[in-house]
């Protein structure tokens, strides 16, 4: 997309909100190699936020919207949980779905754009709870994925219903006693990563958000492959730190904790093979452009 | 033919849409005040008396001006600026012209900033902090025009003028049809011909619509 599309009109510039001067002016739609790096020093694409203080969600928005590789043609659809209330607050197109229809959803408008505009990218992203993506919404997620639906699935997984007051989660671990779960859940942690990998899905991660540069790379690996081989599904731990018992200050800890090798969160990847090829062949292509760019820069300074 | 009015609120906390009470759209070249239809150019002089009446008149234009998607977008804005120009240039002692824009339409929780835009999600926000008894929307799309004209009837006492590229909007209590940068110009010269013929409004707050 051009970002000629998208200049305020001259006469009433003075008068926008500061928030649209800088994204025209210093973010980083079109820029081929964006990601986590460029925060801080371009407009983000996400704006102030109403998740808690401290929040992990928060941070995984921050780190997911900078790095899409595509984020002025991609449309992200999602639903309704602690994540409905940041996307307001995103510049980039995103659809709320009804509760657990955001696979269906995506599916047919990743369908649409695809008829709609054959001659350009056109990235579909789902962002949604664990409630939405494994429990209510696990038909609509699994018959995606059966399809070979062309789109990315992201889990924010905080292993609970944090948005409505702490009740059981198909992705809660055993035994695990929340507010509205008095008992302690009685069966283990569904292990949708692996019913991912068994239902189709070409890039399957599982990990925490604690790492902007992993993050940054499973998200470009999961919209590059999803664009042109087949559905590919990420679950990121987010955990919501009010929910746990934990301080504003404690998400990041709580998220390294996780993720040691033995614990629930460990770093799992699985990649198809038509996807790793794929990777290897953008690592190339990458290698090339940055091998060119440097040339360039050197004979400019020559 | 109708007896509803659509008059300045608060009318109700849901106030019924214009159209369900038989008020009708007018064809080109008319216009529509308070929801019977009237002749451009009485459209016009009273846009403009209200304009003049007002000790807030406001500006509120949305997307389709603010950002310049083709020359035709680009040229409107020029002459949306052009009527708040005027408005300031004609503005009676008490009198304070704002444009407040309507960037887009995300419904900004938890909050927006009332001093520096308006959402078609909560625009009675804007009107309230910044005391507007008069307004005009431009470039708004129709839905969100039609939305926040019916809560600023429903919740607040400010009158409201649609400046409609479309076919106009019953739930304004005046609109324009077919918008262009000549009509836009056309009613800045009828607030500066009728410049001085008004009367201040003597307070922003109203007794409520009479329907």
């Amino acid at each position: 997309m051009s970002k000629e599309r998208i200049q305020i009109s001259e006469d009433l510039y003075d008068i926008m909100p500061s928030d649209y001067q800088d994204l025209v002016k210093s973010s980083t739609y079109g820029k081929e190699d964006r990601g986590w790096k460029d925060i801080g020093t371009s407009k983000e694409l996400i704006e102030q936020h109403s998740l808690c203080a401290g929040c992990p969600e928060s941070m995984a928005f921050r780190y997911i919207l900078a790095s899409l590789p595509n984020p002025e043609d991609t449309v992200m659809v999602g639903s309704t949980g602690c994540t409905s209330l940041v996307f307001p607050m995103v510049a980039v197109h995103n659809i709320h779905s009804l509760f657990g229809n955001q696979n269906a959803v995506a599916s047919g408008l990743k369908r649409a754009l695809s008829v709609r505009f054959p001659d350009r990218v056109k990235d579909v992203v789902v962002l949604a709870g664990d409630g939405a993506t494994v429990d209510i919404g696990l038909d609509m997620t699994l018959q995606a994925w059966f399809r070979q639906e062309k789109f990315t699935t992201i889990c924010f997984d905080n292993e609970l219903y944090a948005n409505t007051g702490g009740q059981e989660s198909g992705l809660m671990q055993k035994g695990f006693v929340a507010k509205m779960a008095p008992v302690g859940k009685l069966f283990d942690k569904v292990r949708l990563p692996e019913i991912a990998r068994e239902s189709g899905c070409h890039y399957v991660v599982n990990c925490t958000v604690s790492k902007p540069s992993l993050v940054e790379k499973v998200i470009r690996n999961a919209v590059h492959i999803a664009r042109e081989i087949g559905p590919t599904y990420l679950q990121l731990y987010t955990p919501c730190i009010l929910e746990i018992g934990k301080n504003s200050m404690e998400g990041l800890q709580e998220m390294r904790d996780s993720e040691k090798p033995a614990e629930r969160f460990a770093y799992k990847e699985y990649v198809s093979e038509p996807a790793k090829q794929l990777l290897a062949e953008l690592a190339a292509k990458d290698k090339e452009r940055k091998a060119a760019a440097k040339q360039l820069a050197g004979q400019a300074s020559a | 033919m109708s007896d509803y009015r659509v008059l300045p609120g608060p009318e109700h906390f849901l106030p019924p849409a214009a159209a369900s009470m038989g008020i009708r759209l007018p064809n080109p070249g008319e216009a529509h005040i308070n929801g019977v239809i009237a002749s451009e150019e009485k459209a016009y002089e009273e846009a403009a008396r209200q304009f003049l009446m007002a000790k807030v008149p406001t500006i509120f234009p949305g997307p389709l001006v603010l950002w310049a998607w083709n020359e035709k977008a680009a040229k409107k804005a020029t002459a949306v600026r052009h009527l708040f120009n005027t408005l300031k240039e004609c503005a009676q002692a008490g009198q304070k012209p704002m444009l407040i824009p309507m960037p887009d339409y995300r419904p900004k929780y938890p909050k927006i900033n009332p001093e520096v835009e308006i959402n078609p999600n909560h625009p009675n926000l804007t009107i309230w902090h910044n005391k507007i008894d008069c307004c005009m929307f431009i470039g708004v799309h129709c839905h969100q025009a039609n939305l926040s004209l019916k809560i600023i009837r429903g919740g607040t006492s400010c009158y409201t003028i649609a400046m409609c590229a479309q076919a106009g909007h019953e739930d304004a209590m005046l609109s324009f049809r077919d918008a262009s940068v000549e009509k836009i110009m056309r009613l800045a010269e009828t607030v500066k011909r009728l410049k001085g013929t008004v009367q201040l409004r003597s307070s922003t707050a109203k007794s409520g619509a009479s329907n």
